[in-house]
């Protein structure tokens, strides 16, 4: 009795909102979505993963914004404070610092998926530009947020980092300055990149993720060419509730990691920033800047003339622009055939990235 | 129907259109001027002292050794050499502006952020820094330590 009693209650408030939000339109929505069960359907969990540590991101963002100070007088400060005596403060500030790792690491493993299953093919152009987008926003958003606890590796990572745009030839100084909000990095360039760090790069982000979930929407799954051409009968799973429980399990696996990760290897604070001692030995960016620093280091002063710097930069800016415009250079997978040299192209650059990571981490900094 | 002055005959559809465009292309600018001017830093008024008397005495500045000093609002380093010879260099690396330190092991000086190595002239001798740091002249006069940027 009960029961029914209950059960009318609810379809009469379900009725309610219906009339007025329209909830059977979305849930008829939601039912019509179906996943594509092929081998490589594994690829297809890693961007709803990074969404998830991105929502992880969000919430302990604005936990740790309640007590962080953003001047080069109290930033360091602040961040001692929530390590030593806010309760669980180290526990959010880990968190954040390892689920940001995590979801550019989810977020790179989604994007060589896409290219390698060549999902970025018509008419999908405009969700990998967005990915794109998307990409480089998560990388500001980890470099921005490197420099916060204002210590002496962020410091110097943040010098490094801000000088390499500085290279770029007639707006380089320009640049620089804009970046760092004066001629060297300041307390100045601490407010200035929280406030990239937590309003800019936010309000950019919704509108990117935005537009790319909706595209996903619109467009469904990419099913990669291989498959496509094998003329077997295709199978399919609803999103709701198979794909989405199957989501579940790995977020909470994620969640399972990211908790051990915090709980046994805590983000460290390091020593405050001075900028008047001397880089520390062994100095070194997070892991995803370490193929690029390592090949700065490796890069001689002059190459043809030109310093080694420069070409640096402008060698990473290329290779930026040639992968965004990937949908549009591989003409063989816009015509429906196999592209063998693309495949190629995106193993190698996988290949260096790996190995001049792991030479960032294994040659001797001294020698 | 318009009659132009020069002549054209321009219908009032694409003046108003003009009209439009240009009022709404004013409007922008009127917007993101000033926030494109916000957005860049003011000058800073650098400090134009060409001289600065250290807080050390020379007695004090061992043989082997290299330390950072303030110079005006940038940092410089202090090196003796084993010769006992006393060398000031801005401490800006010249390749990506990390500060540079003195390594008694190698006994030149040396960039920890992508491994530049300069000699004691302040000569890159290795590594990727494209240009020699610049030399200070250092005066030691009496108990003092005065470091003064070149000609």
């Amino acid at each position: 009795m009960m029961f029914r009693n209950g059960d009318r209650k609810i379809e009469e408030i379900w009725l309610w909102l219906d009339e007025r939000v329209g909830l059977t339109e979305i849930f008829k929505l939601v039912k019509k979505k179906d996943v594509p069960v092929h081998t490589h359907t594994v690829w297809y969990y890693l961007g709803g993963m990074t969404l998830f540590l991105f929502v992880i991101q969000v919430t302990t963002g604005i936990l740790l914004l309640l007590y962080y100070r953003p001047s080069a007088e109290e930033a360091y400060e602040s961040i001692q404070f929530l390590m030593t005596e806010v309760e669980f403060g180290w526990l959010i500030r880990s968190i954040h610092s390892w689920a940001a790792n995590l979801m550019v690491f989810t977020l790179f493993v989604h994007f060589f998926s896409v290219l390698l299953l060549k999902a970025y093919r018509r008419p999908r152009e405009v969700t990998w530009l967005s990915g794109m987008g998307l990409l480089g926003l998560a990388l500001t958003f980890g470099f921005t947020g490197y420099l916060l606890p204002w210590n002496e590796l962020a410091y110097f990572a943040t010098r490094v980092g801000t000088e390499i745009p500085g290279a770029v030839p007639l707006v380089g100084s320009f640049l620089r300055r804009l970046l760092r909000g004066g001629d060297d990095v300041t307390g100045a360039t601490l407010t200035r990149f929280y406030g990239i760090h937590v309003a800019i790069l936010p309000a950019l982000t919704t509108l990117f993720l935005g537009l790319h979930l909706f595209l996903v929407q619109k467009h469904g799954m990419s099913v990669p060419p291989d498959v496509e051409r094998q003329s077997k009968e295709k199978k399919v799973m609803p999103f709701f509730p198979n794909f989405l429980l199957r989501d579940l399990v790995g977020w909470l696996t994620a969640l399972a990691i990211l908790a051990a990760l915090a709980a046994f290897i805590p983000a460290e604070l390091g020593k405050k920033a001075d900028p008047f001692q001397p880089a520390p030995v062994g100095i070194k960016p997070e892991w995803y800047f370490m193929f690029m620093f390592q090949t700065l280091k490796f890069l001689p002063s002059y190459i043809l003339g030109i310093e080694g710097e420069i070409l640096g930069v402008l060698g990473f800016g290329l290779g930026g622009l040639f992968l965004a415009l990937i949908p549009f250079l591989d003409r063989r997978t816009a015509r429906g055939e196999t592209s063998r040299l693309f495949t190629w192209i995106v193993i190698a650059i996988i290949a260096y990235m790996v190995v001049l990571t792991y030479l960032g981490y294994t040659v001797s900094p001294t020698n | 129907m318009v009659q132009w002055s020069m002549g054209g005959i321009v219908d009032r559809r694409r003046f108003l259109n003009w009209f439009l465009g240009t009022t709404a292309g004013a409007f922008l600018f009127t917007v993101f001027y000033p926030i494109s001017r916000y957005l860049v830093p003011p000058k800073v008024q650098e400090s134009t002292s060409r001289t600065v008397t250290l807080a050390l005495k020379p007695a004090d500045v061992k043989f082997n050794t290299g330390q950072i000093f303030r110079f005006g609002s940038q940092p410089a380093i202090l090196v003796r050499t084993p010769a006992g010879e006393l060398k000031a260099f801005a401490a800006v690396c010249t390749h990506l502006a990390c500060i540079v330190q003195y390594r008694n092991d190698l006994n030149h000086i040396w960039c920890a952020c992508h491994n530049g190595h300069f000699d004691l002239n302040g000569l890159n001798i290795s590594g990727p820094p494209p240009r020699p740091l610049e030399q200070y002249v250092v005066n030691v006069r009496g108990d003092q330590i005065v470091v003064s940027k070149g000609a």
